[in-house]
């Protein structure tokens, strides 16, 4: 009733060709997104910044970028945790040895470095497939974070082996930092996402995207249509890397602001993002967002319902989070093994016919 | 199917708004970050038990501290960074505001310096944390006595120096250090490398990575290298491996010697009598044989207010003496904030001047029924680490306790104190931060 297409014609291709043809999923999410810029910034404070929107907004960047290697280009990577510490390390590196670049260039170019890195690991992806390349993968994170603990230069020889984010500015306003504004550093994350995110939306429905998605679904056939392996595989790992890379930045510049390696960029973060576009469905940009959100704010209103709402001991809250957590996630895999982005789809599908089924 | 997925969430959402709690008369605000799951747990329970003890005892018997009710706050961090920082953003603002916070893992600390010269709450890393915070002309708002890892290394190197008959005898030893691969096992490295350079022992460096359950290669290592020392920066699942492992290639006990946090009887007992004679530093006495315990006896275990899973033949345990004594240094900091501030509302910024004048000498110490439990402790404005000083305990595993096998040592000055002002120095200069005056 409230949700059709009937009346909704499309007299040019470039409305037919539109991101969100249907009118009110274009409201809808021009709604969300300009409330997420322009109203939210005015109700957050520390806890909602630090513990929920930050973390919220940089792990959905990284599950965007594994999204683009996982679910569109069908290659399983376990290297995630890795490639956000290069992300990470590089920020460091450039914020201490020139305090005074734009951040957002500083951002950039720890997506780039990263991206050279992906592209490093994801050669074997040539040669190897499936749970081969998982495992292929699996050495770029254990390599990587140990370098990142060993070589004492990535970390300016301090003596723990800890890298802190000196403060920066951005068009002169605190953005890292803890006295950086809430507003501020969830508007930098929220832009840096928005953009990914609008850029990762039209990559995939491009030729380049295309040409991911005929390799994942079955790589003769699409090498035998004249699709080149090599280019296609090695983008989707510059490209995934670089939204990873983009995405450490913002864990560890913006949310952490201190990080150590083993903790903070091990194997467990490789396996968070996996699971987040699992759960949040593979091979959707939606998908990416609500896996992120479902991995991030469930453990959160968990425990806060718990332990402020039922008044329950913190430390059985946290048991009983652990199991619900898990339980939750097979459930959602059962009702729908193609994540909550293909919920959502369903649910869109329902409303259409809403109020008459029949 | 949807919409019953969807009465869930939205349940569980209006349900967490309608519980918002309300303010009520003015309460003493104190946070314990625990760690009750996890690998670290086993060392994060009774540490938590001691300060969740003491402070209901507190509330118990005196009213709270100056008749003023302590609120203590938990919040379970798993002693990882990250739930840590979000337990901090929510204990901070709970109520009139947290007085002190005590993060208990050394991560969690790195994440805060920075955080509470603006959110103005101390931090008391007791023993762990960043050594160059001893500093406080650089780090106002951190305090980290009663003393630092580096101290607890330099002491170290006096105990094997005593043990060997003299500290140049060091000279041409090997002494190996198997440690947490993070911030916190790598802090004594770079005392023990300038202790090598001054006294000319070799020096190995054995890393162990979380949660420290595989430590085979480790010790095969040491039994190939057989270095003369082992020193022990451990915690968690991770103690308790290495004193097994320890004990399986008979690596001799009395040369085997952890940090203070390598030294609970949790980490010893799993390997039953092979761990008798294990070394450890220790800054206050074990056993449960003080006032101070009868009390809490008294007027929590009696009196059913214990935390859950509590048990009360653990009284007396050395973490849990670590707890109580966390509980004391947090709960005299208040007193002397309101002493100095004359008022019984106080906030972080009065409770950091309290820490800053803490002056615990034995006197006062039996006075809260703790004699002889612990070293006097003075802090001063330019001095956050206090004494300094560090004695070595043993293991029985026959008696199943843990003896002082040393007086209390000092730090070796000449060595720390270069460190400490060289790598403050370069905090304060990252930061911007101008050293203060005193």
């Amino acid at each position: 009733m409230f949700y059709r297409e009937a009346g909704q014609f499309k007299d040019s291709y470039e409305s037919d060709q539109a991101i969100f043809p249907v009118a009110q999923d274009r409201w809808f999410v021009f709604g969300v997104v300009i409330a997420a810029f322009a109203l939210v910034p005015f109700f957050i404070g520390d806890y909602w910044t630090n513990a929920v929107l930050l973390p919220l907004l940089a792990y959905s960047l990284a599950a965007l970028g594994l999204n683009i290697l996982t679910g569109y280009c069908g290659q399983v990577s376990l290297g995630t945790g890795g490639f956000l510490a290069v992300g990470a390390y590089t920020t460091f590196k450039l914020v201490t040895a020139f305090p005074e670049l734009n951040f957002i260039l500083v951002v950039l170019f720890s997506g780039a470095t990263t991206a050279a890195v992906g592209v490093v690991f994801g050669l074997p992806s040539l040669r190897i497939k499936g749970f081969y390349l998982a495992v292929a993968t699996l050495a770029a994170q254990f390599f990587l974070v140990w370098m990142f603990n060993k070589v004492e230069w990535f970390f300016n020889y301090s003596p723990t082996g800890q890298i802190t984010m000196p403060p920066v500015e951005l068009f002169g306003v605190l953005i890292t930092g803890p006295r950086a504004p809430s507003a501020a550093k969830y508007l930098f994350c929220l832009g840096v996402v928005a953009v990914a995110a609008y850029a990762a939306k039209n990559i995939v429905r491009s030729r380049i995207g295309r040409a991911w998605m005929a390799i994942r679904d079955m790589d003769i056939a699409a090498e035998l249509i004249g699709i080149r392996p090599l280019m296609t595989k090695l983008s989707a790992f510059a490209v995934s890397s670089f939204y990873i890379g983009m995405a450490g930045s913002l864990y560890f510049g913006v949310w952490l602001g201190s990080a150590e390696p083993i903790e903070a960029f091990g194997i467990e973060q490789s396996f968070l993002v996996l699971f987040m576009i699992i759960v949040g469905g593979l091979g959707s940009i939606l998908g990416s967002f609500l896996g992120a959100a479902f991995m991030v704010l469930l453990p959160i209103v968990l425990k806060n319902f718990m332990v402020d709402g039922l008044s329950m001991a913190v430390v059985t809250a946290k048991h009983v989070e652990i199991m619900s957590l898990g339980m939750l996630i097979v459930f959602f895999l059962i009702v729908e093994p193609h994540g909550l982005a293909r919920l959502w789809q369903i649910a869109k599908e329902k409303l259409r016919l809403w109020p008459f089924p029949h | 199917m949807l919409k019953r997925i969807a009465g869930i969430f939205s349940g569980v959402l209006v349900s967490t708004l309608l519980f918002v709690s309300t303010a009520g008369a003015y309460e003493l605000v104190m946070p314990s970050m625990d760690y009750r799951t996890g690998p670290y747990a086993p060392n994060g329970i009774p540490f938590a038990n001691g300060y969740h003890d003491y402070l209901v005892m507190l509330n118990e018997r005196d009213g709270g501290i100056n008749g003023v009710k302590i609120n203590l706050v938990p919040c379970e961090t798993a002693y990882n960074t990250k739930q840590g920082v979000e337990c901090y953003e929510k204990v901070k603002g709970e109520g009139d505001g947290a007085l002190i916070i005590q993060p208990l893992s050394t991560g969690i600390t790195y994440q805060l310096i920075p955080k509470a010269p603006v959110d103005e709450i101390p931090v008391h890393s007791m023993g762990y944390g960043r050594t160059s915070a001893a500093n406080g002309k650089v780090f106002k708002w951190i305090f980290n006595f009663p003393a630092t890892y580096w101290d607890q290394a330099a002491v170290a190197l006096k105990y094997i120096g005593d043990r060997e008959g003299g500290l140049d005898k060091l000279n041409g030893k090997k002494i190996a250090l198997v440690y947490h691969n993070s911030a916190y096992g790598k802090e004594p490295i770079r005392t023990l490398e300038a202790g090598a350079e001054k006294f000319g022992y070799e020096f190995m460096q054995l890393p162990v990575d979380h949660p420290g359950q595989e430590q085979k290669s480790t010790w095969l290592q040491i039994r190939r290298e057989k270095p003369d020392w082992v020193l022990m920066w451990g915690w968690g699942v991770m103690n308790q491996v290495a004193i097994k492992e320890a004990a399986s290639i008979r690596y001799p006990m009395d040369h085997f010697m952890g940090v203070w946090w390598s030294g609970s009887e949790n980490d010893v007992l799993p390997a039953g009598e092979d761990a008798d004679g294990y070394l450890s530093g220790a800054f206050h006495a074990p056993g449960d044989d003080f006032p101070a315990h009868d009390d809490i006896k008294k007027y929590v275990y009696d009196a059913g207010k214990t935390a859950p899973g509590a048990e009360r033949e653990r009284i007396g345990e050395v973490l849990y003496n670590r707890g109580l004594i966390a509980a004391v240094y947090a709960s005299e900091a208040i007193r002397n904030a309101m002493d100095i501030h004359g008022t019984k509302e106080v906030n972080g910024a009065m409770v950091r001047d309290g820490l800053e004048a803490m002056d615990l000498t034995e006197a006062r110490l039996t006075e809260l029924g703790l004699p002889g439990f612990t070293i006097p402790v003075k802090v001063t404005c330019a001095n956050h680490a206090g004494p300094r000083k560090v004695a070595i305990q043993q293991w029985d595993a026959k008696a199943k306790e843990w003896n002082f096998v040393s007086d209390f040592y000092d730090t070796m000055h000449d060595i720390v104190d270069p460190l400490i002002e060289e790598d403050s120095a370069g905090f304060a200069e990252e930061n911007g931060i101008t050293p203060r005056d005193c």
